[in-house]
């Protein structure tokens, strides 16, 4: 069992935890995720790391209540603890492994785009301490649903905000907040972007008119994290390529985005049907036709 | 002498109550009915069967002791090979081992063996005693993966007082045994978590939700963690595809995934919350052992259930008792067939697979003739869902993330028969090594290299 450290709400149905999992904070750099099961009756769920602490042994993962799995996260509390917590899986950031010399000539724009916000704070952090500047866009719906944003004002170099609504920051999408500071002049060679699949796949499309290399961190679909189902297949480069061993981050330009999304919602009626049983019996009900079943 | 009896028939739940249950399908035989089959073996004084078992288990002594009621006995011969009777009982392929190479199969039935062995193992759950656990030695090792390579090295070295630590990636120990093999073929909680409890009890140690080449490294293994070395059976791997257009759209599944959510993950029951998606018609793309299992287990998720494969009946490399099975309960087998083309709705949604007729040509390397496709022979089979049962190839994460451990061609561990692999301490077998086999072929590789192990620690 992996006992809940802390939890604190970020934002409406945005949850922190700090959970205690030593091997996993040993281990774990940027870019990198866990599976985490809640109880014996439940999914194997993927989550980006969102920071570790390796004295505390402490990883903190940000969840967002939307299916019936994540909701049951959400559900637990501080004391509380998760089943399972294995990891950390997938590659670390490219930069990760970088040559400091070559790293340090480099100039990164992050673009994160709502509960994505997470997943990029360990990669600017990281990137901070190595004295790598690093610029972010931080994108949400409007400023109640803004998260990390006085973490990352104390690691980024430049933080930018764009909301849609314009209740904080620039009012507008990320990829106009992005067009907007190269028309400015800004310089990037790289752009990292991590959010909704929609988001990532216009923020590639937009880079690509300026060939400006872009990274994209892929929440595809998994069962046991580890390479064996093939749940997570996603075509880059016109090869079909396995999330969880080969990525989590591609080449942006390279990832066919529209089958990824549609991957995305391959279990979205099973889910929704889940949901809709489990509201039944909550409010008492007893299917006697076996629709439970 | 023996008794000139025909082969005593197993009890079976009928197929098509079966084809709705996820039950095991036979039943065994009981103490009478055991005891009477074992009757008919020969005592063979050169015993064909030995041989023919990858671990060598004394099978006439052990059917012996079980024809004289003497139980412990028997489960306490089998103990000295296997520590897995129940479950090789159930699925090794004993058609081409054990019983293929019984005397009495030249004219008549073999000695059923298997069924034998699997009483024997289920007494031993049900009435044997706590193997004594043998003193420590002091001496540390650890095991990558607790499938039947990881399970059958680790009991080898705990009995001979080895401190032995087994790492699993997944949340449960038993690799393919839980993810894989479906519970109507073998049972979890009475079966197979019976016979790792057995295991443990030897004092095996299992740590979950450690992913070796993630979480820790076999390097961390040997030079933080204290382990003298280290035994890689971390098993087959990634699932193949056939690299057919069409093949990413909604519905296109590997049978590794199908399997993993409907044993590993309970996703037949409502009480969990993994989801399977299965439609009204499913065509499952193999014709090996995993083909039946993930095709057996659409029929009992409702489904029309067919196999499609590409070479003949003759050729289909599962064991004949899951193919027989399987056509009990409904399946349809469509040889000499090969998809060409998975076909989709506008929306993405698999909606039938484009095949091609097949015929059987020259024999290729392994033997069999091979396949060669009947120019415009196309035609469509209408289905939900395509699962693809093609195979594995091997997981790259262990090798990548150790120095000096080398691999083959295809991607699989380097080890002598030994198990001895590139890097000294390092130890490897099972299908990490051999690329997808069986349960006892892996089991036996646990086995050789736990004797390695052994004098690598004592040489050291």
């Amino acid at each position: 069992m992996y006992p809940i450290l802390e939890k604190r709400s970020l934002a409406e149905g945005i949850w922190l935890m700090k959970i205690l999992a030593p091997r996993v904070a040993h281990a774990a750099l940027p870019g990198q995720f866990v599976i985490v099961r809640t109880d014996e009756h439940g999914e194997r769920i993927p989550l980006t790391v969102s920071d570790y602490d390796r004295e505390q042994g402490s990883v903190t993962i940000v969840t967002q209540a939307i299916g019936a799995s994540t909701r049951k996260i959400c559900a637990l509390e501080a004391g509380d603890a998760l089943a399972d917590f294995a990891g950390p899986l997938g590659h670390p950031s490219e930069f990760v492994k970088m040559d400091p010399e070559e790293l340090h000539n480099r100039r990164y724009l992050f673009i994160a785009g709502g509960v994505g916000t997470a997943p990029v704070y360990p990669q600017v952090k990281w990137l901070h301490e190595q004295g790598v500047k690093a610029d972010v866009i931080i994108g949400a719906k409007n400023r109640n649903m803004l998260i990390y944003t006085d973490e990352m004002r104390a690691v980024a170099d430049n933080l930018y905000i764009a909301t849609d609504d314009g209740s904080e920051g620039f009012k507008g999408l990320v990829t106009q907040l992005l067009e907007q500071l190269i028309a400015e002049g800004k310089h990037y060679d790289e752009v990292v972007a991590i959010g909704p699949m929609i988001m990532m796949k216009f923020v590639a499309l937009t880079t690509k008119k300026y060939a400006l290399k872009t990274t994209v961190s892929l929440n595809a679909l998994m069962v046991d994290g580890t390479g064996m189902c093939g749940a997570c297949r996603v075509t880059v480069g016109g090869k079909t390529r396995f999330t969880c061993v080969e990525g989590p981050e591609f080449d942006a330009h390279e990832v066919d985005f529209d089958e990824a999304m549609r991957r995305q919602g391959m279990y979205r009626s099973q889910e929704q049907r889940a949901a809709a049983i489990e509201a039944e019996r909550a409010a008492g009900h007893v299917c006697k036709i076996g629709l439970d079943k | 002498m023996a008794n000139k009896i025909p082969r005593v028939p197993v009890r079976e739940q009928d197929p098509a109550i079966r084809a709705t249950n996820f039950e095991e399908v036979c039943y065994g035989y009981n103490e009478q009915e055991a005891v009477l089959e074992a009757s008919r073996c020969l005592h063979c004084k050169n015993p064909r069967c030995v041989a023919a078992c990858p671990v060598n288990i004394r099978i006439p002594d052990f059917i012996a002791a079980l024809h004289a009621g003497k139980m412990q006995e028997a489960a306490d011969i089998i103990a000295e090979d296997s520590s897995l009777p129940s479950i090789c009982g159930r699925v090794c392929p004993q058609e081409t081992q054990c019983e293929g190479s019984c005397i009495l199969g030249i004219k008549g039935e073999p000695v059923a063996i298997g069924k034998l062995e699997r009483f024997v193992g289920d007494w031993k759950i049900a009435n044997g005693t706590t193997p004594v656990v043998t003193p420590r030695n002091g001496h540390r090792v650890a095991v990558v993966g607790s499938g039947p390579a990881g399970l059958a090295c680790a009991s080898d070295l705990a009995r001979m007082g080895y401190e032995v630590k087994i790492f699993e990636a997944l949340h449960r120990a038993g690799g393919v045994l839980v993810y894989g093999i479906p519970e109507f073929r073998l049972p979890k909680e009475r079966i197979v978590a019976q016979e790792i409890a057995a295991v443990e009890k030897l004092g095996v140690e299992i740590e979950t939700d450690v992913i070796v080449g993630r979480t820790v490294t076999v390097d961390s293994l040997l030079d933080e963690e204290g382990f003298e070395a280290v035994f890689i059976g971390s098993g087959a791997g990634l699932p193949r595809f056939m690299g057919i257009a069409g093949e990413n759209y909604n519905g296109v599944v590997s049978a590794n995934e199908f399997l993993t959510r409907a044993n590993l993950m309970h996703a037949y029951d409502n009480n969990y919350d993994t989801p399977i998606y299965v439609g009204r018609r499913v065509v499952v793309v193999g014709g090996g052992n995993v083909a039946m299992d993930a095709v057996r287990t659409a029929r009992r998720l409702g489904a029309e259930a067919t196999i499609v494969y590409r070479r003949s009946e003759n050729e289909l490399p599962a064991r004949a008792e899951e193919v027989h099975h399987a056509k009990e309960e409904g399946i349809c087998f469509r040889m000499l067939t090969n998809p060409v083309e998975v076909l989709a709705d506008d929306k993405g949604w698999v909606r039938g697979v484009r095949c091609i007729e097949m015929e059987l040509g020259e024999p290729d390397a392994s033997g069999r003739r091979s396949p060669v496709e009947k120019a415009g022979s196309e035609f469509d089979i209408e289905c939900d869902v395509v699962i693809m049962a093609l195979g594995t190839s091997p997981n790259p994460l262990i090798a990548s993330t150790t120095a000096g451990l080398e691999t083959n061609r295809r991607g699989c561990l380097v080890a002598d028969e030994q198990g001895t692999t590139t890097r000294a301490g390092v130890f490897a077998g099972g299908d990490a090594v051999t690329g997808a086999a069986t349960v006892i072929l892996a089991m036996g590789a646990g086995r050789t290299a736990a004797k390695a192990i052994d004098a690598y620690i004592k040489n050291k």
